[in-house]
């Protein structure tokens, strides 16, 4: 009659990990092609403002980026809270502005040197004032074309 | 002498832990972002050989003031209505000549979508959102344009045309094909937005 003989009571069958390696190297591949390490550290507050008709910046070896805002709370003491310039890893004037992209242009393979951008990280409680002493420098040294960075969103949220 | 067995088989059992060492090392610096962003082109520093005339009606003034009050064709305005002022300006087409405009033909407005420009001027004291915020009403109101005048033309939106244009993935076949369109589409409103330096008063 038992032909079938009964699986024993209570034994759960053990569960093969064997691929689990695979499942974990293909996440571990999906986060190494993805990651980009962080190259510089913030020292402004970086509030970005909201826009709707934004384009992505493709090519991140093709961006020079510029960051202004109020200093964060531990730089407050020393530089004050009036927006300041953040270049590479040090806050700087805007008279140096002009001779820090002709530096990173120079870094730069000469075929890409005449095709970069320059992102504007710019704190959305920065004043014009700042900004257009900026866009004049960069015009004193022929980097024209720039793009204001901002987050994706309801451009009037910033009014608010 | 015994034969020696085939090479020893090498325990596989830690290379989960390894790779979840590496997962997580990378989890934890990973920074998903792609920047994005207005783009826009800055004059050049030179000015042009010969003085270019250009007639009033042709020029929409937008002003800013410390406040984040606009002056839009010296009338206050709110920055909700901007945007469609910005696109009664451009596609007003006085002289007749364009066909594809939807506009009042206003004589005291704009001839020509090719011929209007924007105007932007702001203050030392305007706060930087305010700005991005006209800007972003300004592109926008020619990006509702192309965008209409694209998908009569070719069935889609002119940003998702110049997106997928820009896109380097995208392959160079579809690429050239896409290039004479959005050429086309910027052609009918080409962007004009001037920025004078800045006022201090």
């Amino acid at each position: 009659m038992a032909k079938f003989a009964k699986k024993k009571d209570g034994d759960l069958p053990a569960v093969s990990t064997a691929s689990l390696p695979d499942i974990v190297f293909m996440l571990l591949f999906f986060f190494m092609t993805v990651t980009t390490m962080k190259d510089s550290s913030l020292l402004v507050e970086n509030t970005l403002p909201n826009a709707t008709e934004i384009k992505k910046l493709e090519k991140k070896d093709r961006v020079i980026y510029i960051y202004v805002g109020k200093p964060t709370q531990e730089y407050q003491k020393v530089f004050g809270t009036e927006p300041k310039i953040q270049l590479n890893d040090k806050f700087a004037n805007v008279d140096e502005v002009g001779s820090y992209i002709l530096a990173e242009r120079a870094k730069k393979p000469q075929e890409l040197q005449n095709v970069l951008t320059t992102a504007l990280k710019v704190d959305k409680n920065a004043n014009m004032g700042l900004i257009a002493d900026i866009k004049q420098q960069l015009r004193e040294v022929n980097a024209l074309k720039v793009n204001y960075t901002t987050y994706e969103g309801n451009a009037f949220n910033n009014l608010q | 002498m015994p034969r020696r067995k085939g090479a020893p088989e090498v325990n596989a059992g830690s290379m989960a832990d390894i790779a979840f060492l590496l997962l997580i090392f990378f989890l934890v610096t990973t920074t998903i972002e792609t920047d994005a962003g207005l783009d826009r082109m800055l004059p050049p520093m030179e000015p042009p050989e010969e003085d270019v005339v250009i007639k009033q009606k042709n020029i929409f003034t937008v002003n800013i003031n410390k406040n984040g009050q606009l002056l839009v064709e010296d009338e206050l305005m709110d920055l909700k209505g901007l945007r469609k002022a910005a696109m009664d300006f451009l596609e007003n087409g006085a002289d007749g000549s364009c066909n594809y405009c939807q506009g009042r033909k206003d004589p005291a407005s704009s001839d020509n979508p090719s011929k209007a420009i924007i105007s932007l001027k702001n203050d030392r004291e305007t706060k930087y959102s305010t700005y991005i915020t006209v800007q972003n009403e300004l592109v926008g109101a020619y990006n509702d344009l192309r965008n209409r005048e694209a998908s009569k033309l070719y069935g889609r939106d002119f940003t998702d045309m110049e997106a997928e244009y820009l896109n380097p993935e995208t392959p160079s076949s579809v690429r050239d094909d896409l290039k004479d369109k959005v050429k086309r589409v910027q052609d009918m409103f080409p962007q004009k937005l001037s920025e004078a330096e800045t006022s201090t008063n």
